[in-house]
């Protein structure tokens, strides 16, 4: 790709207006290759801080996990397709729903999300890494080793069984003995520290190392997406972090944080614990937006329509979001007038979502579609997700949520909006970045199957459920008795799920062919517009060769007929970046982002392990902060100043 | 997806680690809801004297069942309130029975003497409650009494109550220590 | 298609008659708004994909186009926001409808719920020594509101019958009311609907809606303190039963067992269930329950019983009596 008119730095006298010569741009990537090599090995693995690197491992362990998840959901069906079923009794059972919620809650659908928006949001803004790289492999490996830890647990018979919302006094220490519980909370604590790292990563990285030109009001909906998505999470984590510590010191030290004997109240871990769950719900819906933004524009080779009411639509989602907890607590006994406020915000949050969701049929409408497998998920959102939010409308209001709330009915809402509002939208992405990623096509034959598998299975599953919460069928049981009248729908369900499996085997064999034979692609096989498409496929670790300048908020297709600006002047024998502004992304200063250390999985390990410690004995807490504290110290420990004319021998 | 050969290793490993962790149990988490073999629930063995007739063959010291089991112990706090233990024995500190907390044991601190004082009643005040309450109820209380006294694992034993704070919880308690006076004779061959 | 033993689309009462109405206003609101968006979409895509291949920017920039879409979507959303008023008014005409019983002295209960079963009471103000105790099944007059005053003596368990009523919880250190009445004699079956441990599948009730003399009879017959058993085998079982662990966690009015943390029992054959609403109440399954309710209800509260038939016997025939 020849670029044009290259804008230099700054204003400095020997750098040459013009174009680059072929000479210049080889050299220049030779350099860099050379600067961002990470080495290879099991120790340079380890030690990586390059946030493709991370983002992948991110990646793969979230689908891991999915699956897990997935087994667990199986495993469920099986039990409850018949009444009266033996095949797991009611302890296994309690665990297994327990880890099926908390596997997909923490450990897949926020990671995946946030590890998606790690790897595209430097490439779509045109920088070179994550503002902070060490923090960034730190949160991948407290993130693994929290999910380690649960499912270690598990298969040592002390995974929670009180629910992945663990309500007191069912979890509290003298209704659920034995460490099962502490475990799930100091689970948490791994968890949100991933992912609030994640979201300070975002947040520091959109805001302030964009490429040039690149004001506020040119960054792609994706990057929007991520941002709000970042800010919640922000906002929200902490409620947890509160909480699962609350729960903790109850269970651990004799606190009476949700005992009402000694002044304390159930109810408090309910609040605490809804006004971080129900932002987390939007939290993992966010970000899907963001990507079916990204991939309706690509497919219906128009720009997005109504760009600002698009973004305000989505800071308005992520405000709203947080006024609404209270809808899961409408069976308890608060105050009714109290109640209808969050009646009236639940159902407000609709107005925004469907600004979003009229902009993106009046793109279509405009536009050319291309049924790619990634824009057939997409339609697959549309038509899933308008039932589950049409069902969460339903249930907004307080005298029918009292008939539907804890019933089937909740779980076929819950469903239909994360696997046709998350999950859904996830495999688009797949098919759309897969290319990107690894260079290789994903077969669209395998895709249609996975498709139309995962469409209907998804239907058969799920839609059978509201009429069986509506026939009286509680939520969280091992099994029912036949005269209930539940049996056919439940089978029936199963026989969705066994659907569903098949299709997440055709979608991992397509993965896995593909990998190894798949059709070659170039740096833009979708003719897209943002600005990961500028660049090869996979990136290479140093991202673009050159920062681009955008003068429009679709530089791919503005760039058309002539060439790509770039910024060029930076040192390519350094890992440096440029910062910008924060509103119109106008050049600011140097940066050198940090190579690649094993502090962070050290901090991992030493500090996971004295969470894991505080498990049983309230010292973990002390030496994990003597641990941190020293480990922390290396890590911040100052370098001298690079000294700017002498080039760096490594 | 470009996987690095080490973290496929790296993932293998920990699948295979998990695998075989599958095949531990952990004795503190069990959740037993139903004892079916009768030696599951040593009872008949149950002894007051370590002096045999003839060739001495039952094992004097007899372990509890329930002995490093959470959920036991908890359910033992649970049967504890519900039998009246307090009644006499003011959760663990005493009043007309004599404190359970202490490392006083005046019949002796194992499971087996626990077990016997439980069923058969003592003198000067402590009801039998033999047929009762049913053999493995009391192995679950002899469980809990035993953390009353500090002599189970600091994780199995109990935490707060969901009432109010009588005492410092079972589990913040230190290590007992059962006053060697008491000890039962060394048990003869087994 | 029969429909199930608790359902929330067969209401027998004012209350779940409201809220299916407004169940069914949300179900066409929602199934129109569905429909409008798929079709829309569905009408996008099929004309989009009827356009000429070549890719001209002209076509959707220009701004009279862009602007009739701006328009298009404004109307939507307009539309959207009129909708949801629309349906925040039905809701909360619904919900105030909901809140207030009618006139009338209601009969007043108070629920307890326990791991894993409902410890039911009716208090008599004028007299306190009348008050009625019993498990898991509810008697109320046909067409007279009834006032329910409920907590939870462990965990958060939730009360919900859905013919009747939505649900609400029960949580301990807080004091929960609601009403509801019954306007067609019938038994109606409710469950727990909040996670509550191992047996939370298994902790069902029995709301049973008579005429309001049957009701009368029904509460006065258990207020009396169960009579002793004429019968020499019930006579045994009773020794059994005061004799055995029965005594030392179950109540029986008019004899010495009094301890109240399992049901009472002193009318337990009145009972149409046992163990919450998990066996049809008859003497097989009383048996089974008896011997083994671990095998019923895995980590129910209740041990085995190791009972030699002729002890079984009599006891069974001593509970019969217990009307």
């Amino acid at each position: 790709m020849a670029h044009a008119n290259a804008i230099p730095a700054f204003d400095d006298p020997d750098d040459r207006p013009g174009m680059l010569t072929a000479n210049e741009e080889d050299e220049t990537w030779a350099t860099l290759t050379r600067t961002w090599d990470e080495g290879s090995g099991l120790w340079a693995w380890l030690r990586s801080t390059n946030h493709k690197s991370i983002s992948r491992r991110y990646i793969v362990t979230a689908i891991v996990f999915f699956m897990l998840g997935g087994i667990e959901a199986g495993m469920m069906r099986v039990q409850l397709s018949r009444p009266e079923n033996s095949y797991i009794g009611p302890d296994l059972y309690n665990q297994i729903f327990t880890m099926h919620g908390s596997t997909m809650m923490f450990l897949f659908a926020v990671p995946v999300m946030e590890a998606v928006g790690l790897y595209f949001v430097p490439l779509m803004i045109g920088t070179r890494n994550v503002a902070f790289p060490r923090l960034n492999a730190l949160g991948y490996w407290m993130y693994l080793f929290g999910g380690v830890l649960l499912y270690v647990s598990f298969f040592y018979n002390t995974g929670p069984d009180a629910g992945w919302f663990a309500y007191v006094p069912l979890a509290g220490p003298a209704y659920s003995p034995g460490k099962r519980l502490d475990i799930w909370a100091q689970m948490i604590t791994f968890t949100e520290i991933a992912a609030l790292i994640g979201a300070v990563e975002i947040v520091t990285t959109v805001f302030k190392q964009r490429a040039p030109g690149m004001s506020l009001n040119r960054i792609p909906l994706f990057v929007w997406a991520m941002l709000v998505s970042s800010f919640m999470i922000i906002f929200a984590l902490p409620a947890i972090v509160v909480s699962s510590s609350m729960l903790a010191m109850d269970r651990l030290i004799d606190t009476h944080f949700f005992n009402p004997a000694e002044g304390g109240d159930a109810l408090l871990w309910q609040h605490l614990f809804w006004f971080f769950g129900h932002p987390e719900v939007y939290i993992i819906f966010i970000p899907a937006l963001g990507m079916i933004s990204s991939i309706i524009e690509t497919f219906t080779r128009r720009r997005i329509f109504g760009y600002p009411a698009m973004v305000l639509s989505l800071i308005s989602t992520a405000f709203l979001g947080f006024g609404l907890w209270v809808h899961h607590m409408f069976a308890t006994p608060l105050p009714q007038l109290g109640q209808s406020f969050f009646t009236a915000a639940s159902a407000a949050i609709a107005i925004p979502t469907g600004v979003q969701i009229f902009c993106w049929i009046a793109t279509i409408w405009s536009g050319r579609p291309r049924f790619t497998t990634s824009f057939l998920f997409v339609i697959g959102f549309f038509l899933l997700f308008t039932i589950g939010g049409l069902s969460g409308v339903m249930i907004a209001s307080i005298p029918f949520d009292l008939q539907a709330h804890d019933t089937f009915f909740v779980v076929a809402h819950l469903h239909y909006v994360l696997l046709g509002g998350a999950v859904f939208p996830l495999f688009a992405a797949f098919y759309y970045w897969f290319p990107k990623l690894t260079g290789r096509m994903l077969s669209e034959r395998a895709g249609r199957w996975n498709f139309w598998l995962f469409f209907i299975g998804m239907n058969v599953t799920f839609f059978p459920m509201h009429l069986l919460g509506l026939h009286g069928m509680p939520r969280r049981i091992y099994t029912y008795l036949p005269e209930m009248g539940w049996g056919n729908l439940n089978m029936i369900s199963t026989i969705g799920a066994v659907i569903i499996i098949a299709s997440v085997c055709v979608f991992l064999g397509n993965v896995w062919i593909s990998l190894r034979r798949g059709v070659p692609a170039g740096d833009n096989p979708w003719d897209a517009s943002t600005l990961e498409w500028a660049t090869s496929s996979p990136p290479p670790s140093f991202n673009h060769l050159f920062i681009p300048v955008v003068e429009g908020r679709d530089p791919l297709w503005d760039a058309r007929d002539g060439e790509l600006a770039v910024v060029t002047g930076l040192r390519t024998d350094r890992h440096e970046g440029l910062l910008t502004s924060v509103m119109d992304a106008e050049p600011e200063h140097r940066y050198e982002f940090k190579g690649p250390t094993i502090l962070p999985l050290i901090l991992a390990v030493f500090g996971g392990g004295c969470i894991v410690l505080a498990i049983f004995t309230p010292w973990g807490v002390t030496l994990g902060a003597i641990a941190a504290f020293i480990i922390l110290t290396c890590w911040f420990w100052p370098t001298i100043s690079p000294d700017y004319d002498t080039p760096r021998t490594r | 997806m470009k996987t690095s050969a080490f973290a496929r290793i790296g993932q293998a490993g920990i699948a295979s680690l998990l695998v075989l962790t599958a095949f531990a149990g952990c004795k503190r988490e069990q959740r037993r809801f139903r004892e079916t073999a009768p030696s599951g629930i040593p009872v008949d063995a149950v002894v007051m004297s370590p002096l045999q007739p003839g060739p001495s063959v039952i094992d004097v010291r007899i372990s509890n069942p329930y002995d490093d089991n959470a959920y036991a112990v908890s359910e033992g706090k649970q049967l504890f309130d519900q039998m009246n233990c307090s009644g006499c024995h003011s959760h663990g500190g005493g009043g007309i029975g004599p404190p359970l907390t202490d490392d006083e044991w005046i019949y002796g601190s194992e499971p087996q003497n626990i077990f016997a004082t439980i069923v058969e009643g003592r003198p000067n005040g402590m009801p039998a409650f033999k047929g009762r309450i049913p053999p493995y109820q009391v192995w679950k209380l002899v469980a809990y009494v035993r953390a009353l006294g500090g002599l189970q694992g600091k994780a199995i034993r109990t935490t707060r109550d969901d009432h109010m704070m009588y005492k410092e919880s079972e589990q913040a308690r230190d290590k007992g220590h059962p006053s060697p006076t008491f000890t039962p004779p060394a048990s003869v061959k087994q | 298609m029969t429909v199930p033993l608790q359902s929330a689309l067969d209401p027998g009462g004012p209350k779940a008659a409201a809220i299916l109405h407004l169940g069914w206003f949300l179900l066409i609101t929602a199934i129109v708004a569905y429909v409008l968006v798929t079709v829309a979409l569905l009408y996008a895509l099929r004309r989009a994909t009827h356009r000429p291949a070549a890719f001209d920017d002209s076509d959707f920039d220009e701004p009279n186009r862009e602007r009739g879409r701006v328009r298009w979507v404004a109307a939507a959303v307009a539309a959207t926001g009129l909708l949801l008023l629309l349906f925040i008014f039905v809701d909360v005409t619904t919900a105030r409808s909901l809140g207030s019983p009618a006139v009338g002295e209601p009969l007043r209960i108070d629920v307890v719920g326990h791991q894993w079963w409902w410890e039911v009471k009716y208090p008599d103000s004028a007299n306190p020594q009348n008050i009625v105790e019993t498990a898991n099944e509810i008697h109320v007059p046909v067409g007279r509101t009834v006032s329910i005053k409920m907590t939870s003596s462990d965990v958060i368990h939730s009360f919900w019958a859905p013919n009747l009523d939505g649900k609400k919880d029960l949580i301990p250190g807080h004091e929960t009311r609601t009403w509801f009445r019954a306007d067609s004699a019938g038994v109606y079956r409710g469950q727990c609907a909040e996670f509550c441990g191992h047996e939370h599948a298994k902790m069902a009730f029995f709301i049973v809606a008579e005429p309001p003399t049957q009701f009368e009879h029904w509460l006065e017959s258990q207020r009396s303190g169960a009579a002793t058993p004429t019968d020499s085998l019930a006579q045994q079982g009773e020794r059994v039963f005061l004799s055995g662990s029965c005594a030392m966690c179950h109540a029986i009015s008019g004899t010495s067992a009094g301890s109240n943390f399992g049901p009472d029992l002193t009318h337990l054959a009145s009972r149409r269930t046992i163990a919450a609403g998990t066996l049809p109440n008859d003497a097989s399954n009383l048996a089974g329950w008896i011997i083994d309710p671990q095998i019923i209800k895995p980590g129910v509260k209740m041990p085995p019983h190791h009972l030699d038939p002729g002890s079984l016997q009599a006891l069974l025939a001593y509970l019969a009596t217990l009307k």
